[in-house]
């Protein structure tokens, strides 16, 4: 061990620095005593990245275990890049689902272009060939001034980078709320295909191998940006540009094709993408996995800019880099393999067994322009363990809210005419069609889009699956939920909701949810209420995994989302991968057959209007009593459909949520151009409004021959789920008897024109 | 039926082309990496869409100076057919095997949708009949058709126009977004004078099952295979 000495040209680290980079003032003190001795620049950046809440979770961590993480059909749980569930055949399908909110605050296209790029990477890097993405965002009020700029920045972004990769992006979903206003969500997730044998992972093993560092150069971008998603935005946000990084998706495609032919040679024994927190953050999670050490040589890194320090380079998140570990004598495979994929390739370190971090560079060397000659002082030399497992860990004082126990029911004034307010509601940007938004998406590209976006509650893509044995076709579903107003009014519940819509959107396609991956998007976990929200939320979606049998794999966890005080909607967004046994089980949406029979599943409506679109619109605000949940009906239901669908009885199959029920079937009709005539179900006497828009969960609405409707109730009979006859496809109007009758050319219409008010 | 399907390195259709043409239409066919000089004993070739080098500079620009491109030239020059779909049709106007250029859409959106076109030209990816309606799918950001008054003139003269934007019906665009990115005189694919190369920028080889819900895109490679005596 060697007192590292501070890089010429770089200051003395210190207190001041050490809060400017994000430590707390205890932070700072547990790094001297530590260490027992003052860090250099370069370490005190190392640390505060690799302790920022971003990399470290350290306030999450403790909440975290309580999630179910296992099942027999869990291939690989937290932990990893992403994680993995079998498909079968030794096939697995992986996947993970990551943040990139500050970022594309400041700047839109490029902040959410990287974020999917980084979720990508941690797909690819468990070398599996990635097969559809999904988003899920928020943004301000339709009307904020900046919400126009910000929806076609991050859609145009998005699209830039999944339709260059040629990977397609089958669907999503789009909140606009007031609370997001200063501090848009976007959340990107990424599935891919992997033989279950060859999956790679993030460990730098066998001593002596070699780190070889690929893909693009690096610059000064995106240095710190994992402090900068730790922390709150206030009025200086737009100064925190340099911290956003630029993405290349054409690198990336060459990155993801020279990496799958790396991984099939068996020359590697570890690889680690560049993500937040850059070279540090890979070379230290991967001997920290390991339970080794790392030595790099900084004179090798690749650049593209001059003088770059130790410390710019160890924080850099310049986009589209790989670490990988080959196994000793076989680098040169590694090197052939770049060069015909035109990537640059360098060895940059070993893997040591000292436990210990340690950077190496030479003061005044610059291989960039040739100036001086290599040889290099130790500029780093810390204890892996202290990067990891012995970063700080906080269980935060909670708060629940105080007027939560107090909240009345609130149903709203009765309106006068319904109709109006079923097409004014199908007409706003929360409800309406997101064509404008999936159009710019290549949905379709790798030949496998089974079910496309607006067509199914869930995507369904072919995926091909080859092994020696030939070339199988398998069907995953895939769907991205959460509707952070019921989280806002009831965290534990709200959160199992979103589970329960996951899940209960991948049955209402015909498949079986296999896993979940999380995007836990909080305010301030400093705030007692928000850390409150927080912890009760993981209990909900603990609890509704478990009922539904669907365990987390992966996940990520972004905090702070803020901005000067205000905290963004809490939003726990999961998404699930499901599989279908047989194509031909598959539903779309809506109705395709006139004089079908139009049944609803499930507990019918109490009229409770808490959380839902025509509150809000109403009140202005998120109000009114929480829906609640009741998961063993839930899991029932879902049971009762996946079986339904897989005896191929139903004709379509549609979940009851954003904007209850009349918008249920309003979107059933307007998908085919077909009308319905039904009448309106209740469970307790509620004025037909309430009934109407409610958005109690556990609800489906399926259509189907009239020949199949005994089936049908047989089998909800024995799951005991509620089946109740509502009407017929019928006609050219949506007639909910009592309530409306509407044109279905002008829903069809509304429907069509959500979003014109915020991007023409 | 054997198949070359040309990959360069921001090729990302590559895949769709090689599933459609060998497992559903049933050639024989294999993938021309960018950096080689050979297509192999190809009878026909495929450039698939995508993006090329990055196509930062101009969609196809880089991909018409690539290694490859010279066999490509010379197997369009003695007579094979060559179809390229999307990106590839951006690179057979850069190499200068077809007419015109391909722009910036006019509403500057990438686009993913299902548009209809018609059949105006016989040839031999377009045996189907003219006025035959097909419904394909569209993906791109530069698909913009743009050619000068006399250019037109002579497509026209030539037969040279293989595919027009049109609506449902098979009528005329008329202004409307049935011409789904603003091409002059609404063409949404060309043949070169000989009509052995075709240039689309609709992806047939995405709607080639009835499992994508659509399988007017066979048709394409069906009337290949017949102008190849080969069905």
């Amino acid at each position: 061990m060697s007192t590292p000495a501070n890089f010429p040209g770089e200051p003395e680290s210190s207190p001041k620095i050490a809060r400017e980079f994000g430590l707390s003032e205890e932070e700072w003190e547990r790094v001297l005593s530590t260490l027992a001795r003052q860090p250099s620049y370069a370490e005190l950046g190392v640390i505060s990245v690799m302790w920022s809440e971003h990399c470290s979770y350290k306030s999450s961590r403790v909440h975290l275990g309580r999630l179910p993480t296992t099942g027999p059909q869990v291939v690989q749980g937290p932990g990893e890049n992403a994680g993995a569930v079998d498909i079968g055949d030794g096939f697995c399908a992986v996947f993970k689902m990551e943040s990139h909110n500050h970022p594309s605050y400041i700047e839109p296209y490029q902040g959410a272009a990287t974020g999917v790029g980084g979720i990508l990477r941690d797909v690819f890097t468990m070398g599996a060939r990635p097969v559809a993405s999904l988003n899920s965002l928020r943004f301000g009020r339709p009307d904020h001034p900046k919400t126009p700029h910000l929806l076609k920045g991050v859609v145009a972004g998005i699209g830039g980078y999944g339709n260059c990769i040629g990977v397609p992006t089958v669907g999503g979903e789009v909140q606009f709320d007031p609370s997001y206003d200063g501090n848009i969500l976007v959340n990107a997730f990424t599935v891919g295909i992997a033989k279950t044998d060859d999956l790679f992972f993030g460990v730098a093993e066998g001593v002596g191998n070699p780190i070889i560092y690929v893909g693009a150069k690096t610059g000064r971008d995106g240095i710190h940006g994992a402090t900068m998603a730790s922390a709150e935005f206030g009025e200086e946000t737009d100064s925190k540009l340099p911290t956003v990084q630029v993405g290349d998706p054409f690198m990336e495609k060459l990155l993801l094709e020279a990496c799958l032919e790396i991984f099939a040679t068996d020359c590697l024994s570890g690889v680690q993408d560049m993500g937040a927190a850059g070279l540090t953050s890979s070379s230290v999670e991967m001997a920290d996995r390991a339970g080794n050490g790392i030595e790099l040589d900084l004179d090798a890194i690749p650049r593209r800019t001059k003088a770059l320090s130790p410390y710019e380079m160890l924080l850099s998140e310049s986009q589209e880099r790989m670490l990988m570990v080959a196994k000793e004598g076989r680098e040169q495979e590694v090197f052939d393999i770049c060069a015909k994929w035109d990537l640059d390739a360098s060895i940059v370190g070993r893997v040591t067994d000292t436990g210990r971090f340690v950077c190496k560079a030479t003061p005044g060397y610059d291989p960039f322009d040739g100036t001086g000659a290599p040889d290099p002082i130790v500029v780093v030399d810390l204890p892996v363990d202290l990067l990891t497992n012995a970063a700080p860990k906080y269980d935060r004082p909670q708060q629940s809210r105080a007027e939560h126990a107090s909240i009345v029911t609130m149903i709203g004034d009765a309106p006068d005419d319904l109709g109006a307010e079923l097409l004014q509601l199908i007409g706003s940007p929360n409800i309406g069609s997101r064509a404008w938004i999936w159009r710019q998406y290549d949905h379709i590209v790798r030949d496998g889009t089974v079910i496309r976006p607006g067509e199914g509650d869930a995507a369904v893509i072919r995926v091909f699956c080859e092994d020696e044995s030939g070339m199988r076709e398998k069907y995953l579903a895939v769907s991205s939920d959460c509707n952070g107003r019921h989280v806002e009014l009831d965290p534990f519940g709200g959160a199992a909701m979103a589970v329960a819509e996951c899940t209960r959107n991948i049955v209402c396609v015909g498949g079986k949810p296999l896993g979940l991956t999380d995007c836990l998007n909080f305010g301030n976990p400093e705030v007692p209420e928000q850390m409150w929200r927080f912890a009760q939320a993981i209990d909900g979606l603990a609890a509704a995994c478990s009922a539904l049998d669907t365990p987390v794999v992966s996940g990520n966890v972004s905090l702070y989302n803020e901005t000067d005080g205000n905290a963004i909607l809490p939003t726990p967004t999961v998404a699930v991968v499901g599989q279908l046994e047989d194509p031909e089980h598959r539903l779309g949406l809506g109705f395709v057959r006139e004089g079908d029979v139009i049944a609803h599943l499930g507990r019918p409506s109490r009229g409770v209007l808490g959380g839902s679109e025509w509150l809000v619109q109403r009140a202005g605000r998120v109000t009114g009593a929480p829906v609640g949940i009741d998961l063993e009906a839930e899991a029932a239901l879902q049971h009762a459909v996946l079986e339904i669908a897989r005896a191929k009885l139903l004709h379509s199959a549609h979940d009851i949520s954003d904007g209850g029920f009349a918008v249920c079937l309003a979107e059933a009709c307007i998908a085919h151009g077909h009308g319905a005539s039904v009448s309106l179900p209740a469970d307790e006497d509620a004025p037909a409004h309430a009934l109407l828009f409610s958005e109690e969960p556990s609800r489906i609405i399926v259509s189907l021959p009239a020949s199949n409707v005994g089936a049908v109730g047989e089998i909800c009979a024995r799951y005991g789920v509620p089946f109740a006859k509502i009407g017929i496809v019928t006609g050219d109007t949506l007639a909910i008897d009592g309530a409306c009758e509407v044109p279905v050319e002008e829903l069809a219409e509304r429907h069509g024109r959500a979003l014109d008010g915020i991007v023409t | 039926m054997k198949v070359a399907v040309v990959q360069f390195p921001g090729s990302n259709a590559d895949w769709d082309a090689l599933h459609t043409v060998r497992d559903v239409v049933g050639a024989h066919a294999w993938y021309a990496f960018h950096k080689n000089t050979s297509l192999g004993d190809a009878d026909a070739v495929v450039i698939p869409g995508g993006f090329s080098y990055g196509d930062y500079l101009r969609a196809g620009a880089i991909a018409g100076f690539s290694p490859i491109v010279s066999s490509i030239r010379e197997f369009a020059g003695r007579g094979g057919p060559v179809l390229g779909i999307c990106n590839g049709f951006q690179i057979l106007t850069e190499m200068g095997l077809l007419p015109g250029a391909l722009t910036r859409n006019a509403h500057l959106r990438f686009e993913c949708r299902d548009i209809h076109l018609r059949v105006e030209s016989d040839g031999p990816f377009t045996d189907m009949g003219q006025g035959t309606v097909l419904k394909l799918p569209i993906a791109h950001a530069d698909g913009r058709y743009h050619t000068t008054d006399a250019g037109l003139a002579e497509l026209e003269r030539h037969g040279q126009v293989a595919f027009r934007y049109c609506t449902r019906r098979g009528d005329a665009p008329n202004g409307t977004d049935a011409n789904p990115n603003g091409s002059v005189s609404d063409i949404a694919g060309v043949y070169n004078r000989d009509k052995n190369v075709l240039g689309m920028m609709p992806h047939p080889e995405r709607a080639s099952e009835p499992l994508l819900g659509n399988d007017d895109g066979l048709t394409l490679f069906q009337s290949l295979q017949r102008h190849l005596g080969l069905q």
